[in-house]
């Protein structure tokens, strides 16, 4: 077995799958410390918040705590797997000792603790006898342990060891012990847990059945609770320190059959290594216990629904107020309706700026809350809804990086892809309202904003905000302020022959912009060249909210395009998490 | 809830069981483990679960993301029709797969992650059905007519595997949009409605024009 030898610093002459089974143990305890800390949301403001003295950049970090969260995940599921593994290996060697199918100085070991004032070594106490096996080999048993009590024979008469080694096979020893043990209860069971979580967490499950996933992760309750008490049960022995004094490995490994004889080796005395793990993740647990009573009592304030917008195309704008509440630009909240359902939580990106004295979200009809929602706020009827009908709402956030980093560039280039241009609604309005009360302390001078979307249709409270802006700054003799590009990338030809035909009109016959919509998707090099030319010798932030494979072609762009010396046009690519 | 595909669930689950099925087998069989045969068939099983596992099905809402390569895998899961089309079929499949493995600890866990993933694709079953008109559940198969007869319809919830298909790409007929002058020259009112104010307005105009009265002289526009 030499497990136990291996562990204490001796001779490897097995492999030592207690080790490696130990190495990757003491990786989890730290692994599943910092799992549970990306997700307090509400920490992660508070830090955001009060490190406000710091740049920028550290703060950035913050935003990727999903990123972070996956991959510890990640790491936890490969620790697992060679944790689980190695201590395959070590029951089952464990349970060969004690049913003596393995080398003599294992089985010596193994027996160890059978008799008064031991203590054990090999965790496998019990040798399960084979149920099929005839008397004969039962007696044959009962004499071998006789036979080890008056001494334990180094060497056995070749018969006889085949004899032992052809009784008591049993992977049952092995099963057994899974059940018995709290460390092999506590082992399946969490690891299973661990599988379900990681199945439920996949990006497909995740995106299209969100519900699946949330519960499914609250296992993770179960998870922490086991791994506590998974090694409660001390079954990881080691000679204890007094022994070690009198018995010394490495001098009475040789004479097994004096053991408890001569003076220089006692028989050795082994204690179970105290659990570690809960020193690890009680810190992190409790963390986690305050997030949650946090985003509890902050769900308690009263929400008000002040108005209720329906928008074509199976849109709704809620505007709410609540007391204490302070957004930025480009923030996200999470939204529960009781009425709905009662534990559901939803994210929605902020669509309106900070100056209202309101803060609203755009909700897209799509599922079953949503749907409810809909219902709730008695949007499917006709006749006005008195403010007393609508639905208890509870909120919790703002959550998210602010989008404040719009504000230190002279000129921007916002991209916004799909439903990535909702956050982009609030940077816009607060732009608007920064400009109409103080122009003069705006360092924003000059904003490109990119729409890219298959059609208008589900945004077009959206174009509406686009054309309350145009108006405005005609209004104020700015309308160079703001240009905006929207690029419809699912036209097809019938559309293609209504653009044709009006082409010469005054507004866009999608939008009713002055801007002409263009279809297709931009020539980014083009655009980026053209900035460059426009405003050479600035710097120009580039914010995109769009997928991954766009993410990747602007950051390209940013960089191709941007000249090398400090003077010059730097386009410097943000990439926000919405 | 009412719109979850657990289909797609139990898929990954599924899948998931298998690979630890595999890793389980190989574990006892590389090892020598006693009753380690378990351990080879554990292997054997979880390559099998992988591979019918392997393409994703269709989903009945939405666009459904190909797993890399997944085309091969089902064209070889579609050849077996109504078995591995059926949910049900599949459920009691790995019910009975998991079982052997069950008696080795190296692959118990892949016993109950495959029986879990067969409670998942049974519930896809069971749920109450969708609010949306489903499809009449497994009558379309064949093999199991006989045994659907008997079931309710309320309680089966028509979820079934459909394979993804690429489609056909409609070829852009050239030329197909153009369209012809008309051969014919439009109808005109008779004789005596033509004459006289409406004969400035013919000469004025050209082949388009009918019966109409033009208040203002017409200029082509062409840019």
């Amino acid at each position: 077995m030499g497990n136990w030898a291996v562990n204490e610093g001796l001779s490897i002459f097995v492999i030592s799958a207690l080790a490696l089974a130990r190495a990757p143990a003491a990786c989890l305890n730290f692994n599943c410390m910092l799992i549970l800390l990306p997700v307090c949301r509400n920490l992660l403001s508070f830090l955001r918040g009060s490190s406000a003295c710091c740049s920028t950049r550290v703060r950035r970090q913050l935003d990727r705590n999903l990123t972070f969260h996956k991959m510890v995940a990640w790491m936890i599921a490969l620790h697992t797997a060679i944790h689980t593994i190695a201590h395959l290996f070590n029951v089952e060697w464990c349970v060969n000792a004690r049913v003596n199918n393995s080398d003599p100085y294992s089985i010596a070991l193994s027996e160890l603790g059978d008799r008064p004032n031991e203590t054990y070594l090999n965790f496998a106490r019990k040798r399960i006898k084979m149920f099929s096996r005839s008397l004969s080999s039962s007696m044959r048993m009962c004499a071998c342990e006789a036979w080890s009590n008056s001494g334990l024979p180094v060497t056995m008469p070749t018969s006889q060891r085949k004899l032992r080694t052809q009784s008591n096979k049993n992977p049952e020893g092995g099963l057994y012990l899974a059940v018995t043990l709290l460390a092999g209860i506590t082992g399946v069971v969490i690891t299973l847990c661990l599988i379900l979580i990681i199945t439920s967490s996949t990006k497909t499950i995740r995106r299209s059945y969100f519900e699946v996933f949330w519960y499914t992760h609250h296992l993770f309750v179960i998870f922490f609770i086991g791994l506590a008490i998974h090694g409660a049960e001390r079954i990881v022995r080691g000679q204890t320190a007094k022994s070690l004094k009198e018995h010394n490995p490495m001098e009475c490994e040789n004479k097994i059959s004096e053991w408890g004889k001569i003076q220089k080796c006692p028989i050795p005395q082994f204690a179970g290594n105290p659990p570690m793990t809960w020193k690890w993740i009680v810190g992190p647990m409790f963390l986690y216990l305050c997030e949650r009573l946090v985003r509890f009592w902050r769900s308690q304030q009263k929400v008000v629904i002040t108005k209720v917008v329906t928008h074509p195309f199976k849109t709704i704008e809620l505007q709410m107020k609540k007391k204490g509440f302070k957004m930025e630009v480009g923030q996200y909240i999470f939204v529960k309706c009781p009425k709905v359902s009662k534990l559901e939580w939803h994210p929605f990106t902020l669509t309106s700026a900070p100056e209202e004295d309101f803060f609203s979200i755009h909700i897209r009809i799509v599922g079953d809350w949503t749907e409810g929602l809909f219902n709730a706020c008695g949007c499917d009827k006709q006749e006005f809804q008195d403010a007393w009908k609508l639905p208890k709402i509870a909120v919790d956030g703002p959550f998210g990086t602010a989008s404040e980093d719009v504000f230190s560039y002279e000129v921007v280039m916002l991209v916004g892809a799909g439903i990535g241009v909702t956050p982009f609604a609030s940077i816009l309005k607060s732009v608007w309202y920064k400009y109409c009360n103080n122009a003069t302390n705006l360092k924003l001078k000059k904003i490109h904003f990119y729409w890219l979307c298959r059609d208008t249709h589900a945004f077009e409270w959206f174009a509406d905000l686009l054309q309350l802006l145009e108006s405005q700054m005609q209004e104020s003799n700015n309308a160079g302020f703001l240009s905006y590009n929207i690029y419809l990338t699912g036209w097809d030809e019938s559309q293609a022959n209504h653009f044709a035909v009006h082409h010469d009109e005054e507004k866009d016959v999608i939008t009713g912009l002055k801007q002409k919509t263009l279809y297709g998707r931009p020539n980014w090099d083009n655009e980026f060249k053209t900035i460059a030319s426009q405003h050479p010798n600035t710097r120009i932030g580039v914010f995109l909210c769009g997928p991954e494979a766009l993410a990747e072609t602007l950051s390209k762009q940013s960089i191709s395009n941007s000249e090398s010396g400090p003077r010059g046009v730097h386009f410097i690519f943000n990439k926000e998490n919405f | 809830m009412g719109q979850i595909e657990w289909a797609m669930w139990a898929n990954e689950q599924a899948l998931a069981s298998g690979l630890i099925l595999i890793t389980g087998g190989i574990v006892a069989t590389a090892g020598h483990f006693t009753q380690w045969y378990f351990g080879a068939y554990s292997i054997v099983a979880g390559v099998f679960v992988c591979l019918l596992e392997y393409p994703r099905g269709k989903r009945k809402k939405g666009s459904t993301m190909e797993r890399c390569g997944q085309k091969y895998m089902t064209a070889v899961v579609k050849l077996f029709g109504p078995l591995t089309r059926n949910y049900y079929i599949r459920a009691i499949l790995h019910l009975l797969l998991s079982v052997p493995a069950g008696f080795l600890l190296a692959t118990i866990l892949g016993t109950a992650c495959l029986a879990i993933a067969s409670g998942i694709y049974l519930l896809c079953k069971f749920l109450p059905p969708a609010e949306r008109a489903a499809s009449p559940g497994c009558a379309p198969s064949s093999v199991c007519a006989g045994f659907c007869v008997y079931l309710p319809r309320a309680a089966v919830r028509g979820e079934q595997w459909t394979p993804i298909e690429p489609k056909p790409r409609e070829r852009p007929h050239v030329g197909g949009t153009i369209k012809q002058p008309p051969s014919n020259p439009p109808p005109r009112p008779p004789a005596e409605a033509r004459k006289k104010p409406s004969e400035e307005a013919e000469a004025a105009e050209g082949p388009s024009a009918g019966p109409q009265d033009n208040p203002i002289p017409v200029t082509d526009e062409i840019v």
